[in-house]
């Protein structure tokens, strides 16, 4: 299963003047979760997250940890699910998101490996700090996945520059010092943090955390490429809305961050 | 000296590892306050005007040092000479003043104006909202849920100290669940707020820096030992949760010829049942499936329910250093039991699992007439309504 790589698709659509809509899902969540990755991958989604469920997500607020729950509940596994992803027929770049507990017992190359084999070409795994990353760093970059660091309002301007150097595949921008989870307007810290990585790296830049709504997400792309949102899908899955209200959410930010226009 | 040949007990790396156990694996928005924290300790600790504070509360606050008992009657039971190192005699009636007196004064440091911190049997909860009250910071305690049911009158202590106690609903409910929301807390706060953690675990600094605020107990017991056996004892034993009060009495003595005796819970045994993994911020012994999720810990102590171990304790274990045995729910009321009859002081449960390997291998693995050291972490009063209901429901008291 062949997908496009995460960051050639993600530079080719930022050269084409497209904003980037990130979405997040938790993979095992529903029966229905693989319709769900295709319905917003159809409604506009230019990269997916895929959540690989943990037991202790400590970078995760009540909404993602639910989720995960409920995915462990009906008896997800890193390899279940993943065989499940390559199944699917999609021309959306898919990024894993997992702690890296899970990765450390497969073993780092076989990890690897099994993204590669179906078809996940970049990976996130936020509690891998840039000290303890070299080993990781290393296996993605055999088989071709992009692994994307993520830098936070709170970190200095020096460690900035040394993970934007690192990172592939996108830059991940904390939009808010805090966990995963919905918040208001207020507490974005978007221009900051952003404009902290802009000098060191021409990678996309996309913003996550806090990232809720349609209205949030339009402010968002005015400063960064791109808007990651998390927790304010999975609410919806979690209340039912199942691919079809998945759709239509993600219908709502792709047409908000569309009508944003470039001014660079 | 190179990695390989420091001595047991030195200073980790740079990058805080114990040989292959420790690291930093904490998500990037909290990076920043783990470098900032490892900056003010190391600055801290090597200012003779922050050890002199340090000392000078513990002793006028917290009670140090804490006498070494011999205990009469129990040692002529076993065939040994047993010795408790009486952590339950410090303020808050167990080893966690210790630590949280640094830790607070650090905060102070630091510029922040409040902490947050996680607790199991609710002991380093107390210690922390006690810390904080001395030294005017506002203070937030993480609880699993079924903690607080079963440590009620800790939560009621805390909050009398003006603490909030936050009960924690996620997971399994206990201390790995309560770390994982203090950990999410201070990553929204930590501006403001120093995370207060509560064993020798989590990413570095902390695994080096809480041993270095509970080392203070085991230079005590080095020279007091020394003082009464003109000697170091033969055996060296502590109860191992994450492995605080472990890791300070060790360090007394990790390069003597002391044999170091870390007991596990039976059902959170990190060193016997658990296999390298990460949680928490550090690479250590976990309790994990084939998957890698994390399982959780049973047993009777809400002070050992954890599904990691220190990772300096991993390390200890893989080069041969310490021992680590368990001890199952059975002994430890048995051991509880014993040390309150015998001797007429009544155990916390957590260090009962010590004293409950003691008393299992006493004229076994340790031989008749050898000397023993126990870190009595901490006095029983918390547990007392427990052991009560399950000692009556065995039909042993009305
Ligand atoms: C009295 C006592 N001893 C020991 C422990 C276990 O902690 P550690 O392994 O860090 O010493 C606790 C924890 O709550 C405790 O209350």
């Amino acid at each position: 299963m062949s997908r496009p790589r995460l960051e050639d698709r993600l530079r080719e659509r930022v050269a084409a003047k497209r904003k980037l809509l990130i979405p997040y899902v938790m993979a095992g969540q529903s029966e229905d979760w693989l319709e769900t990755v295709q319905a917003i991958a159809d409604a506009g989604a230019d990269a997916i997250e895929i959540g690989l469920p943990f037991s202790d997500p400590i970078m995760d607020g009540p909404v993602i940890q639910e989720a995960a729950v409920l995915s462990l509940e009906r008896g997800t596994t890193p390899q279940s699910v993943l065989n499940e992803l390559g199944r699917l027929e999609l021309d959306t770049p898919l990024v894993v998101m997992t702690y890296f507990n899970l990765v450390y017992r497969a073993g780092l190359d076989r990890f690897a490996g099994r993204l590669q084999e179906v078809g996940v070409t970049g990976c996130i795994i936020p509690d891998l700090s840039l000290e303890e990353f070299s080993g990781w760093e290393k296996a993605a970059e055999r088989v071709g996945i992009d692994p994307v660091l993520l830098v936070a309002p709170s970190t200095s301007a020096e460690r900035a520059k040394a993970i934007c150097e690192r990172s592939r595949g996108f830059l991940y921008a904390v939009g808010r010092m805090g966990v995963t989870g919905e918040r208001d307007d207020a507490s974005l810290e978007v221009g900051a943090v952003v404009s902290k990585v802009r000098p060191f790296t021409s990678l996309p830049v996309c913003v996550g955390v806090g990232v809720s709504t349609p209205e949030q997400a339009a402010a968002v792309v005015k400063v960064a490429d791109g808007a990651i949102v998390g927790s304010a899908l999975v609410r919806r899955l979690l209340e039912g809305g199942g691919p079809e209200g998945a759709a239509t959410f993600i219908g709502e930010l792709r047409s908000a961050i569309d009508s944003v226009t470039f001014d660079a | 000296m190179s990695e390989g040949s420091a001595a047991p007990m030195a200073e980790p790396t740079k990058a805080g590892w114990f040989g292959d156990f420790g690291g930093r694996f904490a998500p990037e928005p909290l990076m920043p306050a783990c470098l900032q924290l490892e900056e003010a300790f190391r600055d801290a600790w090597a200012d003779p005007a922050f050890h002199e504070e340090f000392e000078e509360v513990l002793h006028s606050f917290g009670g140090r040092p804490t006498p070494i008992t011999v205990c009469k009657r129990l040692s002529e039971e076993l065939g040994i000479t047993l010795l408790l190192k009486r952590e339950d005699l410090a303020h808050t009636g167990s080893h966690k003043i210790n630590n949280v007196i640094g830790q607070a004064l650090l905060t102070k440091r630091m510029g922040k104006s409040k902490m947050i911190a996680e607790t199991g049997a609710g002991q380093h909860g107390v210690a922390s909202a006690t810390a904080a009250a001395l030294l005017g910071l506002e203070c937030t305690v993480y609880m699993g849920e079924v903690d607080t049911q079963r440590q009620a009158l800790n939560v009621f202590r805390m909050e009398l100290l003006g603490a909030t106690v936050h009960p924690v609903t996620s997971g399994s409910r206990t201390l790995k669940d309560a770390v994982n929301e203090a950990m999410r807390t201070w990553v929204a706060q930590v501006d403001d707020t120093h995370y207060c953690l509560g064993s020798v675990m989590g990413p570095h600094p902390f695994p080096w820096m809480v041993r270095e605020f509970q080392s203070i107990l085991g230079t005590e017991a080095r020279d007091q030992s020394q003082a009464i056996l003109n000697d170091v004892p033969d055996y060296v034993v502590a109860c191992v949760g994450g492995g605080s009060n472990a890791a300070g009495l060790f360090s007394g003595f990790a390069e003597s010829r002391s044999q170091l005796i870390g007991v596990e819970a039976l059902g959170g045994a990190a060193i016997a049942s658990g296999i390298p993994g990460v949680l928490h911020g550090m690479m250590s012994q976990i309790l994990q499936d084939e998957q890698g999720q994390i399982l959780e810990a049973h047993s009777i102590s809400a002070g050992l329910d954890y599904p990691g171990i220190g990772p300096e304790h991993a390390h200890l274990a893989s080069i041969g250093r310490a021992t680590y045995a368990t001890a199952d729910d059975d002994e430890v009321l048995d051991a509880l039991e014993r040390l309150s009859n015998t001797e007429g002081i009544i155990p916390a449960l957590e260090p009962s699992h010590a004293l409950a390997w003691i008393m299992r291998e006493a004229g076994k693995k340790i031989p008749k007439g050898s000397t023993v050291l126990l870190n009595m972490s901490g006095r029983g009063d918390k547990d007392v309504a427990q052991v009560r209901e399950i000692l009556q429901a065995k039909g042993r008291f009305q």
